[in-house]
């Protein structure tokens, strides 16, 4: 019983080797499996937790998928740090090492094409907080005891929602103005939804959620600019993660299509139950 | 063979690494592919993932930072509701500061 085969990524032969304390998904350390010009990166994980029917039910198990999650991370993480490499979603898995091979053989042009397009690129994620409550910071400047009258209440209250309004409008310029500076230095760049991060402990509100395509050798370059605006607005908060694999721009093929998207689902579709 | 470029110390990763960060990306992005035991995470299949998760176990999800469906228009449809309803408290809140003798809960 030598279980199932879980894939984390594919790259180009990569020289270096991989940290020895790496561990995979459910402890396994990952191996690479080779095939043609390309390679896989898999380690082998239990049938019984990776089954389809086992499968569905950890990833409704919020601390199962947490855990997994981050060891898919960590994983991708290390192979960031010695090639690029073309990450996939959580929780691939084939039956065997042939099943890997063969999904490798029919997808080798688009795995070449975008491995050319990564290449010597990293994502870099930027987030934009309004960092105090507008409301809070409004209420500390009107002036203070109770309203004395009920116009008093209003002309309070329209002071408040005013400066509510330009707090907001404060922050989508600067960043508005933020996402075009780094777009400059950035080959590609992708907005994602804003986080609630009210509920997550994190102080403020995620008014901008970006990822940028950045070349490594202009890394260096993108995060001091992203360090430089962190004083600029008082009120607004710059968060940056990464260096991420290009996970935001590797799903997508360039503009003849997406051959890369619609194919799987073919092969999904066309497989036993 | 490639030679990576020097790259800086990673920002905000590692084991304190946002979640929400993680998810959004091994979940949501990254190449699609069909496994051979038809286990593919592909997109109709996540937002399944993603709405039984928020039924499951919403109060765990909301401690961790997960919070997708309130920020994505398609499965919030509470999210208009939510700033409706903290209006409302606050409007209560003032009408109560106000009108001392008169608690905001016997207000019909």
């Amino acid at each position: 019983m030598t279980g199932l085969r879980y894939v984390y990524a594919v790259c180009r032969p990569f020289g270096a080797a991989l940290q020895a304390q790496l561990t995979g998904v459910a402890g396994d350390p990952p191996r690479v499996l080779h095939h043609h010009d390309l390679v896989a990166v898999v380690s082998h994980v239990p049938e019984a937790d990776f089954s389809e029917e086992a499968l569905r039910a950890h990833l409704e198990d919020l601390d199962w998928l947490a855990s997994t999650a981050r060891a898919h991370q960590q994983v991708i993480d290390a192979l960031t740090a010695v090639t690029t490499p073309l990450p996939l979603r959580l929780a691939t898995v084939f039956r065997d090492d042939s099943g890997v091979r063969v999904m490798m053989e029919e997808r080798e042009d688009y795995f070449r094409r975008t491995l050319d397009r990564l290449e010597g690129r990293v994502e870099w994620g930027v987030k934009v907080y309004v960092e105090s409550d507008p409301e809070q910071g409004a209420l500390a400047e009107r002036p203070a005891g109770k309203p004395a009258s009920g116009r008093d209440y209003l002309r309070r209250r329209s002071m408040r929602s005013r400066a509510h309004e330009d707090m907001w409008q404060r922050a989508e310029e600067f960043a508005t103005r933020l996402h075009r500076t780094l777009s400059e230095r950035a080959e590609d760049t992708r907005l994602h939804a804003p986080q609630n991060t009210a509920l997550s402990g994190a102080a403020g509100r995620n008014v901008l959620n970006a990822a940028y395509l950045v070349g490594r050798d202009v890394s260096e370059e993108f995060v001091e600019m992203v360090d430089r605006t962190k004083d600029e607005a008082p009120g607004i908060r710059v968060e940056l993660t990464g260096p991420w694999a290009a996970y935001s721009f590797a799903g997508e093929e360039s503009r003849e299509g997406n051959a890369g998207e619609s194919r799987p689902r073919d092969t999904g579709a066309g497989e036993a139950s | 063979m490639t030679t990576p470029g020097r790259l800086p110390e990673p920002y905000g990763q590692g084991q304190g690494a946002n979640l929400a960060d993680i998810l959004e990306r091994v979940l949501d992005k990254g190449v699609v592919i069909a496994g051979d035991i038809r286990i593919n995470l592909l997109d109709i299949e996540l937002l399944t993932i993603k709405l039984r998760l928020v039924v499951a176990s919403v109060d765990k999800a909301k401690e961790m930072g997960i919070d997708w469906w309130e920020s994505d228009p398609a499965l919030s449809s509470n999210a208009r509701h939510k700033e409706l309803a903290r209006e409302n408290a606050e409007l209560r809140a003032r009408l109560a500061e106000l009108e001392p003798g008169r608690a905001p809960e016997e207000s019909p």
